[in-house]
This record gives structure tokens, C-alpha cells and sequence, in this order.
């Protein structure tokens, strides 16, 4: 035993000799940093270090069997999925890894914003970090193409669509995304050179200088109210703060590092064998047109914003609000860096914080449900409730066979059922005459295409009679009230002719 | 090492620049004084000059796929016209132009073609204008529907209603020994189907027929 020992501090004074490691590590190891970041608020920053590494050593397994060929790729992720041993547990870690990934980087950058942290001397620290955010954002998109399947064929019809409104050069920056001129074997082979090389040794090199700081400068204090960043007198401050009320990192701080790190890994785990891996969904042929695309759940947000802007703002908005975006996160240290740090006396920044997170949760929720899409099947698939046709005419059921047979459902719901795309039409009587229906149906308007050409007279009469019949029980049809003059002023002068005639002989 | 040598000669001409002789003599000093100044500045010249001597090559060939339209355009057939009735919109396959063996079924490209008479047609891509998702055909309402962000085309193409700002791609056609032909290429975007005009002999609708 004791020769072990001994042979064992033998090699390490070997290596030590050679690598001269150990002061470097103790430094880094057992500087001092200010007892209050001791917290469990300071956990995330580690957390996504620990899932980056995560998702480097499940990726490289999954390199092992994927192939990055348009024409194999799909069925390489389905032999990992369904004959490889674990290999869908592989593919579940990887693709939840990155989810928690996402989430743990926008929290990390969330809460360095609402702490501070990206004032003097930390500006650097922060824009690195601005770059991390984009790069893990970049491999979220570049994984969902490497999962070559309809989501990520279209996906990537999206972003080619996307950079070609780039005026004078989206038709080479679309060639340039697609290492071509359509979607195919030469496009994947990019998107695994820029996931599998480009980025994520961009990230690494930008991790460590992001690390590297943290480790030089000092974590960031905890920030008091009042207690204010000034360029002159701050390193001062801090260091005597880290110093007279300081605890060594290791172990003061990191066993919350550690902890947390550890049970992100075992609900990254949890997830993977609970849900399973992501995909892949239809195999990526083009002339499969039945698919209805959708991005990762990331990238939903954005999805929703596509579909509610004004055709005229989509352009500027989508080649312009992003750069403004990361221009602003980049400017933020240098405009604000000195000055109050503690939320409780930023007001805007709070707010700001949770006006983005609301409308990231609105617009996510909009996205999984998207009411703004046509159900491509609801014309064939959703009954018209039987209610709705017990006492109906023989006029009013054939005008209920048109309402199906022309996918009206697919953008209209009755009974809960169908398109959310127009508005649900169960109650459509109370709202406009027959005249005004009429009228829609044959002209269209707003988001309604007009069906002027595509139904008979006789259809569209058959059909206006059937939605007249949509309306509660203990509340009539809309009517116009001139039109109900005019039919009892017809009716009386009916009755008066009649009256005359009779008079007459 | 170097550094403790530069910096005296760098500090040197500050300390006598009052007199112009006497800075240019400095100068010259501090060029013999440090040879390994020289050579060292000589190879950081030769590595810049080999740095865009390879950056040339390089950048070349990332933008290798940056090309006029043309190069990747030319004539598909979609088979014989006979295959497509009067009056209606059938959907039609053909395999991209430029294609490589590793492409699998992505070089298997969708369109729909509308025969509208005899020898009258209009072949729309598949992808909306809006951001280029698959619409699909529904003969009995005649209307495109796009499952993305809900695009709704007429028949003819145009746009009836939801984000898209202009009807349907299409493709410019002609007729050849009984064929359908389009010219096609590449995936249909707002840059470059504006563009998508190509003068050439035949029936159709290119400028040259009128």
C-alpha cells in the first residue's frame, strides 16, 4: 500500500515537474471571491459550461453511426433510434441536452443582467457572452438540420426565404446557405461542417476567454442598493470586499456549482429516458407535400411573429430587428457601465426582463397551437355536430355538405372543430345578416379569399342558408331592418292589391 | 527577450525629437542596433504576403456556390402533355438539373401544373412566396393553402389572402415534341424569380413568344 503511495506521488511530481499545472489550478481554484455569490443564483453560468461539454461527448457519440449525407442521413437516424443499442438514448440526451442547453443560457444571461454583471470592468465578459447566446442559438438551428428530416427540410426553405429578401445579394447568400441552388446533399454537408467544426470550436475558444475573465476579474458581487459602480474606485472596492469578506471558491462556492451542475445532467438524463429522443419525423423528400412544418420549440417564437406581421413591415422587420437586437446587447456595457446594479433600484431593467419573458411565453404558446395555420384535414376529418342538422331543411343540410366539401372548415371551427385561421361560426347568425354572409362568401375580404368563382349560385344560396341556421336557440338571426321595411311594405301592398282586386268586381 | 532591447529604442526618439538631425540619426541607430527587429518584421511581412496569397484560393472556394441563376438553370421536361387535362392542376416531379449522387431525394422537386386549354399552361412552384413552405391543392374550393403561416392562393396563382405580399413562383414553360419543359433549377425565392425570364425558341410563355 505504501509503495503505491508512494510510486503514485512519484508520477505526479513526474508530470507536475513537466506540466507545472498546479499553481495555475490552486490559483483559480482558492482565489477569494466575496461570501455573498456564494449563492444558488450564481449556479447557472457553470451549468451551461457543464451541458457545453455534455452535448460535445453525446455528439461525438452519435458521430460514430450518423451519416452526413442528404441521401443516408435519415435512415442513419433511425438505425441509432431503433438498432443501435442505447442509440436513442444517445440521440434523447443530445437533443434534450440542447433544450437544456437553450434555457440555461438565456436564464445565465437573464440573471447577469438583472445583477449587474455586465458593468466596468465586466463589459468584455458580457459581450463574449452575447456571442455564446448566438452560437448556442446557432446550434440549436444547425442540429434541428442535422436531424435531416420534413422540419428540417422546410426549416431550411424558411431561412433560405428568409435571407433572400436581402436586398442586391439574397440571391447569393441563399446559394452560400444552401452550397447550392436547392436544398440537398451539399447543404447538409455544410450544416454539419458549421455544427459539428465551425461552431463549437468557435465556442470553446470563446468559453475559455469567457471563463478566463470571470476567473481574472472576480465574480460579480452581489449587488446592494445604492452601492454604485465607479470606473476609479471599483477594482479597489471589490478586491477589499473579496478579500475582508471573502471565502476560497473551492469548495466555499463551487459545491453549488457542483450540486446544480449534477442535477441538470440527471434531468437532462430524466427527460432522455422519459420522452426519448426528438425525430426523426417524415423522411426529407420534397415531393412530399402533405407535411406541415413547424421549427424546434426554440425557434416557435419566432414562427408566430412570421405569421402576425403586416406583409409590408415583414422585410425591414425581419432583416432589421435582429441586428438592432444584438447591436443593443453588445452596446449595453459600454452605455451603462457604471451605476447602480441592484434590481431593486432598476426599474426599466426589470421590466424589461419580464416584457420579453411574457411575450417569449405568449408567442411560444401561439406557436404550438398556431391558430394563424389552416387545418389542412379538418373538410375531411371533423363531423358537423349532429345537433346542428336534427330539424334542418333538406336546403340547409346540402348547405352543410358545401361548407365541408369546399374546406370552409379548414379555417373555420363549428362545435370546437376545425381552422382557427377565420373566426368559429357557431354563433356567425348573430353576428351578420344573410346579406352580409352572402356578401363574404362571394367577395371574400380581410383574410378571407373571395369564393365568388369557385361556387355556383346555387352553392353559395345552399350555403347561406346553412349558416343562417348557426345561432343560439333563445336568440334570433341577425336581420336587417330595412330589409324587413321593405319585405312588410311588399307584404302590405300584396295585400292591399289583393284587397283592390277583390274590390274591383 | 526582444522587448527589453525595443524599448529604449522606442523611448529614444521622444527623448531628442526637439531637433529633426538628430530623430533621423536615431532612427538610423535604432535600424542597426536591432537586426532581429528587422527579421522579425520581415517574416511577419512574408507570413502576410503567403496569408492573402491563400486567403485568394480560399475565399474563392467558399463562395464557389455563389453563381449567376443561368449557370444553374436550364430545361427540365415534366413529361408529355397529354398528362395533364384541360382545366385542371395536377402535381408534376422532376429531378433537379444540378444534382450529385449523395443528394438522395432531395433533387426530386415538386410543381403544379395547370393546364388551362389545349395549349395554355401555368406551372407554379410548390413553394409559398411567403417563406417557401409546401401549399397544397384543393381542387374543390380551387385554392392553394399554405400549412405554415396560412397563405391562400387562387387558382391562376394569385394571392387571396394571409402573409404572402405576391401570388405563387412560376416557372416559365414551352412545349417541345409533345413535352411539357420548364425552366428550372433552383429553389424559388423573391430573389430570384424576378429574374426568372429566359429568351428561347419555342412555344410558351417566354418574351420571344409574345
Amino acid at each position: 500500500m505504501q509503495r503505491i503511495k508512494q510510486t503514485a506521488i512519484r508520477i505526479y511530481g513526474w508530470l507536475e515537474l513537466r506540466l507545472q499545472l498546479e499553481a495555475p489550478v490552486k490559483d483559480a481554484a482558492l482565489h477569494s471571491v466575496p461570501r455573498n455569490t456564494a449563492s444558488w443564483w450564481y449556479v447557472f453560468g457553470s451549468a451551461a459550461f457543464t451541458l457545453l461539454f455534455l452535448q460535445i461527448f453525446t455528439g461525438i457519440l452519435l458521430a460514430l453511426v450518423y451519416v452526413p449525407a442528404a441521401g443516408e442521413a435519415w435512415n442513419s437516424l433511425n438505425i441509432l433510434n431503433h438498432q443501435i443499442p442505447l442509440g436513442w438514448f444517445l440521440r434523447a440526451m443530445h437533443g434534450w441536452g440542447s433544450n437544456f442547453m437553450v434555457a440555461i443560457v438565456l436564464i445565465h444571461m437573464a440573471q447577469v443582467f438583472l445583477f449587474g454583471a455586465y458593468k466596468f470592468p465586466r463589459e468584455l465578459t458580457w459581450i463574449a457572452g452575447v456571442f455564446l447566446l448566438l452560437m448556442t442559438l446557432g446550434m440549436a438551428f444547425t442540429g434541428q438540420v442535422l436531424r435531416f428530416d420534413q422540419d428540417a427540410y422546410w426549416g431550411l426553405g424558411i431561412g433560405a426565404s428568409i435571407l433572400s429578401r436581402v436586398p442586391f445579394i439574397g440571391g447569393g447568400l441563399v446559394h452560400l446557405l444552401l452550397g447550392g441552388p436547392i436544398i440537398a446533399g451539399a447543404t447538409l454537408s455544410r450544416f454539419f461542417a458549421l455544427h459539428v467544426f465551425v461552431i463549437p470550436g468557435t465556442m470553446l475558444l470563446f468559453v475559455f476567454l469567457h471563463v478566463w475573465m470571470v476567473l481574472k476579474l472576480g465574480i460579480n458581487e452581489w449587488p446592494m442598493p445604492g452601492r454604485l459602480v465607479r470606473r476609479t474606485t471599483y477594482i479597489e472596492e471589490y478586491h477589499r470586499q473579496a478579500h475582508e469578506d471573502g471565502i476560497p471558491f473551492v469548495p466555499g462556492a463551487f459545491w453549488k456549482d457542483l450540486t446544480f451542475s449534477g442535477a441538470v445532467l440527471a434531468a437532462v438524463a430524466v427527460c432522455a429516458f422519459v420522452f426519448g429522443p426528438f425525430g426523426p419525423g417524415g423522411q426529407p423528400d420534397p415531393a412530399i407535400i402533405q407535411t406541415v412544418p413547424k421549427p424546434d420549440f426554440f425557434f416557435l417564437w419566432i414562427y408566430t411573429i412570421l405569421s402576425y406581421l403586416p406583409p409590408s413591415m415583414e422585410t425591414p422587420f425581419i432583416l432589421i430587428a435582429p441586428l438592432l437586437g444584438i447591436a443593443f446587447l453588445l452596446a449595453l456595457p459600454f452605455w451603462a457601465a457604471e451605476g447602480e446594479k441592484s434590481w431593486h433600484r432598476r426599474p426599466v431593467a426589470l421590466l424589461a426582463v419580464s416584457t420579453i419573458a411574457v411575450c417569449w411565453g405568449v408567442l411560444t404558446h401561439l406557436g404550438t397551437t398556431t391558430p394563424w395555420s389552416p387545418h389542412m384535414s379538418a373538410w375531411s376529418s371533423d363531423p358537423i355536430p349532429p345537433h346542428y342538422l336534427q330539424i334542418a331543411t333538406p336546403l340547409v343540410r346540402q348547405g352543410a355538405v358545401v361548407f365541408q366539401a369546399k374546406q370552409c372548415r379548414n379555417c373555420h371551427s363549428i362545435g370546437g372543430a376545425g381552422g382557427e385561421r377565420g373566426p368559429a361560426l357557431d354563433e356567425v347568425a348573430t353576428r351578420m345578416t344573410i346579406d352580409q354572409m352572402r356578401f363574404k362568401v362571394v367577395t371574400g375580404g380581410g383574410n378571407m379569399p373571395a369564393y365568388g368563382k369557385n361556387l355556383s349560385p346555387a352553392e353559395v344560396e345552399v350555403l347561406v342558408s346553412f349558416l343562417e341556421t348557426l345561432h343560439p336557440a333563445n336568440e334570433p338571426p341577425a336581420y336587417d331592418a330595412s330589409r324587413r321595411t321593405i319585405e312588410t311594405s311588399q307584404a302590405d301592398d300584396g295585400a292591399t292589391t289583393r284587397t283592390n282586386r277583390n274590390a274591383t268586381p | 527577450m526582444s522587448y527589453v532591447e525595443q524599448v529604449p529604442s522606442k523611448q529614444a526618439p521622444e527623448v531628442v525629437s526637439a531637433s529633426g538631425a538628430v530623430a533621423a540619426e536615431s532612427h538610423a541607430g535604432t535600424r542597426t542596433v536591432s537586426r532581429r527587429w528587422l527579421l522579425f518584421n520581415a517574416a511577419i511581412a512574408l507570413n502576410g504576403i503567403v496569408g492573402v496569397a491563400l486567403a485568394v484560393p480560399i475565399v474563392r472556394y467558399l463562395l464557389a456556390p455563389w453563381r449567376r441563376d443561368s449557370s444553374y438553370d436550364s430545361w427540365v421536361s415534366l413529361g408529355a402533355t397529354d398528362a395533364f387535362p384541360v382545366g385542371e392542376t395536377r402535381l408534376a416531379f422532376y429531378k433537379n438539373p444540378s444534382s450529385n449522387p449523395w443528394d438522395g431525394q432531395t433533387d426530386n422537386v415538386a410543381c403544379y401544373v395547370r393546364r388551362e386549354s389545349s395549349d395554355q399552361f401555368r406551372v407554379f412552384a410548390v413553394n409559398c412566396a411567403h417563406l417557401g413552405c409546401p401549399v397544397r391543392w384543393f381542387p374543390q374550393s380551387q385554392l392553394f393553402m399554405c400549412p405554415c403561416h396560412g397563405g391562400v392562393y387562387y387558382a391562376d396563382g394569385s394571392r387571396a389572402s394571409g402573409p404572402p405580399e405576391r401570388g405563387l413562383f412560376t416557372y416559365i414553360w414551352k412545349i417541345a415534341s409533345g413535352q411539357l419543359h420548364i425552366d428550372a433549377g433552383q429553389m424559388p425565392t423573391l430573389s430570384n424569380t424576378a429574374k426568372l425570364v429566359k429568351i428561347s425558341i419555342g412555344q410558351g410563355d417566354c418574351l420571344c413568344s409574345g
